[in-house]
């Protein structure tokens, strides 16, 4: 395990862990940017632009290469997948959806690299704080989600116009036949439509966050086993294979929730989208 | 943990990315993969053509064949009843010729007996007339006998 230099044993090595490398850019706490979590999505975001356009540019539509097979078995299940749900023509969403499952699942990923060789290495190079999963930082998940959200609104206005969209926000989900009851149901309508509204990012975000929150502190904790022993004590020997097991076993699972999650978030996406288009 | 500014950035680059992918990416790979599609369907549509025009040749070239055998067959029949005719007409003609030869050599066979009667008639009428002369001691003239002695041979000839 990395050396802990800092006071507080295994507190303290859990502490550091949840600590991002932030730089403030205003005033209070929400005016702090978290260097890390940016510079792994755009680093991740890059790496998937060059391999994902190299295919592209080398597409062909004779013998494909096996980079452009993988690239187009994504593409063709996720273009299915938002033809048989989105109920409109777009050229949007299909791109937008490959790009949630991609990005989710790159920065999901960065939760198999063991939990403590980035950070160790930025500690050494002089760097005292460094999370590098993006999707176990709030900020992340939530910015995705307010972005599908305002998503959500544009394609709902573009499909309904405004006058229609308006409408819906006091008449639906609860219909009623004459004026006054139009009029008394409204209230209730506009309020179950805002919390509906609300819940959505809400739910993606913090889903996501969740998984992938709890996942990392897993690791965290299993690191643990060994922290701060040394090779002469018989207690590092006992606790080291099992230690292995304990970390084989809960990345092995994690796999499966990575992805899983990737494509809860992009599934969800495509079906927040498709509802919104829809007629109430 | 809380949330802070850094969503503003994370939502923005989603968005730079997925709109890359939307412009650069996707169109290529869409139509790389209909193209493709559409090339497989021409080809099973292609191969399903061959199929059929290589059943409908075999089958013309079957009717060929047949009707190949059917003309070599006739042309044997012809050929068998051709030569049989001939080969009639030969044995008849030799059947014939044969029947010529037999008749003629009959007739020529007939002649020859009656000229052979003829001679022995004619040398016994002599010997008759040399063996009665003797008979009768003395020289039968042969011109104051010849009517008798004419007679006399007819009448052996005949008997």
């Amino acid at each position: 395990m990395a050396a802990e230099g800092e006071a507080g044993g295994m507190t303290g090595y859990i502490k550091h862990h949840l600590q991002h490398l932030t730089a403030p850019v205003g005033d209070g706490s929400f005016m702090v940017l978290n260097l890390d979590s940016i510079f792994f999505k755009v680093l991740l975001a890059v790496v998937f632009l060059v391999v994902f356009l190299r295919a592209s540019r080398h597409a062909t539509s004779g013998v494909p290469g096996k980079l452009q097979c993988a690239v187009e078995m994504m593409i063709e299940g996720i273009d299915g997948i938002v033809k048989e749900t989105f109920p409109a023509k777009t050229r949007f969403i299909a791109p937008l959806a490959l790009t949630i499952f991609a990005l989710v699942f790159l920065m999901n990923f960065m939760d198999m690299i063991p939990v403590d060789l980035l950070p160790a290495a930025a500690h050494a190079a002089g760097v005292p704080y460094l999370r590098v999963v993006p999707t176990a930082d709030l900020s992340t998940t939530f910015g995705m989600a307010i972005c599908v959200f305002i998503l959500i609104q544009y394609y709902a206005i573009k499909h309904k116009g405004v006058v229609k969209f308006v409408g819906e926000m006091f008449t639906a989900p609860f219909h009623a036949h004459g004026a006054v009851g139009t009029i008394v149901l409204a209230p209730a309508n506009l309020l179950l439509r805002i919390i509906e509204e609300l819940v959505r990012p809400l739910s993606l975000s913090l889903r996501l966050f969740g998984n992938m929150y709890a996942g990392e502190l897993i690791f965290i904790l299993i690191a643990c086993m060994t922290l701060g022993g040394s090779f002469a004590s018989g207690m590092t020997w006992a606790m080291a294979p099992m230690q292995f097991i304990a970390g084989f076993i809960w990345t092995a699972f994690h796999i499966l929730v990575i992805t899983l999650q990737a494509f809860i978030f992009m599934m969800l996406t495509v079906v927040y989208l498709s509802m919104a288009v829809q007629e109430h | 943990m809380s949330i802070t500014v850094t969503l503003i950035i994370q939502g923005l680059a989603f968005l730079a990315v997925a709109w890359l992918v939307m412009r650069f990416g996707w169109p290529s790979i869409i139509g790389a993969i209909e193209e493709r599609q559409k090339k497989i369907a021409d080809g099973l549509a292609a191969a399903d053509k061959g199929l059929k025009d290589l059943s409908e040749a075999t089958q013309r070239a079957d009717a060929i064949v047949r009707e190949a055998r059917d003309r070599a067959k006739q042309i044997e029949d012809q050929a068998a009843r051709r030569s049989n005719e001939s080969i009639e007409a030969a044995k008849q003609s030799a059947q014939t010729e044969g029947a010529r030869i037999v008749a003629a050599a009959r007739d020529e066979a007939a002649t020859e007996t009656g000229r052979a009667r003829e001679a022995l008639r004619k040398e016994f009428g002599s010997m008759v007339v040399v063996g009665a002369s003797r008979l009768l001691e003395r020289e039968v003239d042969a011109k104051t006998h010849a009517q008798l002695l004419d007679k006399l041979a007819e009448e052996i000839a005949r008997g």
